[in-house]
């Protein structure tokens, strides 16, 4: 039985109805409603909204008989949180006696469905399944996967995702990591370092350490020697907090920024990694806006890369992805997707990346 | 008449064991009132006291400080058992964080809890202390076992039934071939036995350290005895029950130490609820001797009632 987790291979992940079981426990429809959340998604949900019950029969509506209504599914799917769509799955498996996930993968295909069914999934559950295709298939992406999941979103959030990782794949997600024969030392022993890490969350920074472990910080990287002992340390356990001051400090004092600095004194390979992992960490926004950006420029689109920047952070900071992305590359996220994608697919992410000026 | 010393000798813990005896103490107090000549009689003939140019018998700064400890171990059990067991185990990894050698509380705590358990642990160090526990252990451990530390405490191991059993036998290949090439100080830096002792699950575990007697004819932790840290790890990981059996006979030893002491609190009070009938037999097993009558034996007062409560029939 093929675990690899691809979406051809979806079918065979046990249990499916996992997929909408909510690790993510951390979102309580309150805690959705307000802060600074709440300003950096992009989705639109409307107001009033209708019940799940009523959300769950539209869409059987829309998936039942001949053909599928995707245009439906996009409306009301594209429009809710997670902590809703995972009450409409509730209601939908309730009245009809199967799992949403599992009718939205038999109707959909391509692009479209892949970004629909990976949309529907409950986050932690989500992140725990790109974290492991990114662990068993080929291509050069793969540790980014691994170091978006760990250092993009809170740590309350990376937990639920390892509690989801071993419920979904019989196997913690360090120790997969650990035994990936494509990781060398010491990029595999940052990779699980910061998987593993459950970082205090609060404001209060200590100025002195920052300084000192910025130097620390400087003295490695100049010395190209960027993951050495003690910056796998200070990146793998310090606080957000905590970094960015580190970070700022590193600027002020070192005459230039630290990515900079990474870019100009490391290997391709371990510079690209520890600069994903520092943009993750305190501004994901850089690193996602790159992501949609290398996404479609050249020949071709990567689909897979677009679908998971933009499903992936539409909850969280696509407002401020957005942005960033207007500042840097001088043109727009719709504009781009507009022009690199087409029908459906382009349909549902441009619902997620939300209202923009194209 | 000299039984009566002896027995107030020893409810001050004057002839070894732990706590003191406070019924005992409070009967003699009773008994002895209005006769000075007893009490002095007592200072003269215990061990904590010696005389001064003859004129009084004055208490060694050194025993009232022991004594001090003694007393506290009925506080000290008391107060363990009454908090949550997150903050139990959040407060002694902090607290031996700041001492040298924290390797052993630290060690139990990351291998003899569960995932939840032990991530329960890292959330009240966090709202207690404001760093992360790998965070702390990070930058206070100094010693070659650092990295071990950090990847045992950071763990979230899988705790399902499956097992990879021929994943299992080539590990203890490993395992057996990183003993034999490197010697103890090289096995710390060795990326595969961090690898399998941190991440694997434990059923796994076990499963590795089966095939390896089987391959090698020794167990593993009598390879690894030049390594304590390693050793003491891959006990907690094999058969806690048998770990925590050990560490209680220590305390009773007559030269144990204030740590090794201080341990008996420590086992009794966080395994009570867990596996506390499994230590009893692993006990047994290995000393002969049943664990509360080795307690009754070797503890005195509210203390050895407390230590009997929590290890139950």
């Amino acid at each position: 039985m093929c675990l690899c987790c691809c979406f051809e291979c979806l079918p065979n992940v046990p249990p499916f109805n996992l997929i909408l079981h909510q690790f993510s426990h951390s979102l309580t429809p309150q805690q959705e409603e307000t802060g600074e959340r709440e300003a950096m998604a992009s989705i639109l949900v409307p107001n009033p909204i209708p019940s799940p019950t009523e959300d769950a029969q539209t869409i059987r509506e829309a998936v039942q008989g001949l053909g599928t209504d995707e245009k439906v599914l996009i409306q009301v799917l594209g429009r809710r949180t997670a902590s809703q769509r995972a009450e409409i799955a509730r209601s939908y498996e309730r009245l009809y006696n199967e799992s949403l996930i599992d009718r939205l993968y038999s109707e959909l295909s391509g692009d479209f469905g892949k970004a629909m069914v990976l949309w529907a999934m409950d986050p932690a559950a989500r992140d725990a399944k790109l974290a492991h295709e990114a662990l068993h298939k080929d291509g050069d992406r793969r540790p980014s996967v691994v170091v978006e999941v760990a250092c993009a979103s809170s740590p309350d959030h990376l937990m639920a995702v390892r509690k989801a990782y071993c419920s979904l794949f019989s196997s913690s997600i360090e120790e997969e990591i650990a035994s990936c024969s494509a990781y060398e030392e010491p990029l595999k022993q940052f990779l699980v370092r910061l998987v593993s890490s459950y970082r205090y969350v609060g404001e209060n920074v200590d100025d002195n350490l920052a300084r000192s472990e910025a130097a620390e910080l400087c003295d490695a990287i100049r010395k190209k020697q960027p993951l050495n002992d003690e910056v796998i340390r200070i990146i793998s356990s310090r606080n957000k907090s905590q970094l960015k001051a580190t970070f700022q400090h590193y600027k002020q004092d070192h005459g230039k920024s630290i990515d900079e600095d990474i870019e100009k004194h490391s290997s391709r390979k371990l510079s690209g990694v520890l600069k994903v992992a520092v943009w993750c960490l305190v501004s994901p926004e850089k690193h996602f806006a790159e992501v949609v950006r290398s996404s479609i420029q050249g020949f071709g689109t990567d689909e897979d890369s677009l679908t998971r920047a933009i499903v992936c952070r539409a909850e969280t900071d696509m407002n401020k992805i957005k942005e960033e992305y207007k500042i840097r590359y001088k043109t727009t996220v719709t504009r781009d997707v507009i022009g690199d994608t087409s029908g459906d697919y382009k349909d549902i992410l441009l619902t997620l990346v939300g209202n923009e000026v194209p | 008449m000299a039984d009566e010393y002896q027995s107030l000798t020893k409810a001050f813990s004057g002839l070894g064991g732990l706590g003191v005896d406070e019924t005992a103490m409070v009967s003699t107090v009773a008994k002895w009132r209005k006769q000075p000549e007893k009490r002095a009689q007592f200072r003269r003939n215990f061990p904590g006291f010696f005389t001064d140019k003859g004129i009084i018998e004055k208490c060694e700064d050194d025993y009232i400080i022991q004594l001090k400890t003694e007393f506290s171990r009925f506080k000290n059990i008391m107060v363990l058992w009454a908090m949550h067991p997150w903050e139990r185990d959040a407060r002694w990894a902090h607290h031996v964080l700041h001492k040298a050698h924290p390797s052993t509380i630290i060690l139990e705590i990351a291998c003899t809890r569960s995932s939840e358990e032990l991530l329960g642990a890292r959330k009240a160090y966090q709202a207690l202390f404001h760093h992360s526990l790998e965070e702390d252990v990070a930058y206070h451990v100094k010693e070659n076992y650092r990295n071990l530390l950090v990847g045992l405490v950071s763990s979230y191991r899988y705790e399902g039934p499956r097992v990879d059993e021929e994943v299992a036998k080539s590990e203890a290949k490993v395992l057996g071939h990183a003993v034999k090439s490197g010697g103890s100080a090289k096995l710390l830096e060795n990326n595969e036995v961090m690898r399998i002792l941190t991440t694997r699950s434990k059923l796994h575990l076990r499963a590795v350290f089966k095939y390896y007697k089987q391959m090698h004819e020794k167990l593993i932790e009598e390879d690894l005895s030049h390594e304590v840290c390693l050793q003491e790890a891959v006990k907690c990981l094999d058969s806690p029950p048998k770990y925590f059996s050990q560490v209680i006979d220590i305390s009773f030893k007559k030269d144990a130490d204030k740590r090794a002491k201080d341990a008996l609190t420590r086992v009794i009070v966080s395994r009570s609820d867990v596996d506390m009938e499994e230590i009893r037999e692993a006990y047994q097993q290995q000393y002969g001797a049943k664990l509360e009558d080795m307690i009754a034996k070797n503890t005195h007062g509210h203390y050895k009632d407390a230590l009997l409560s929590l290890v139950g029939q």
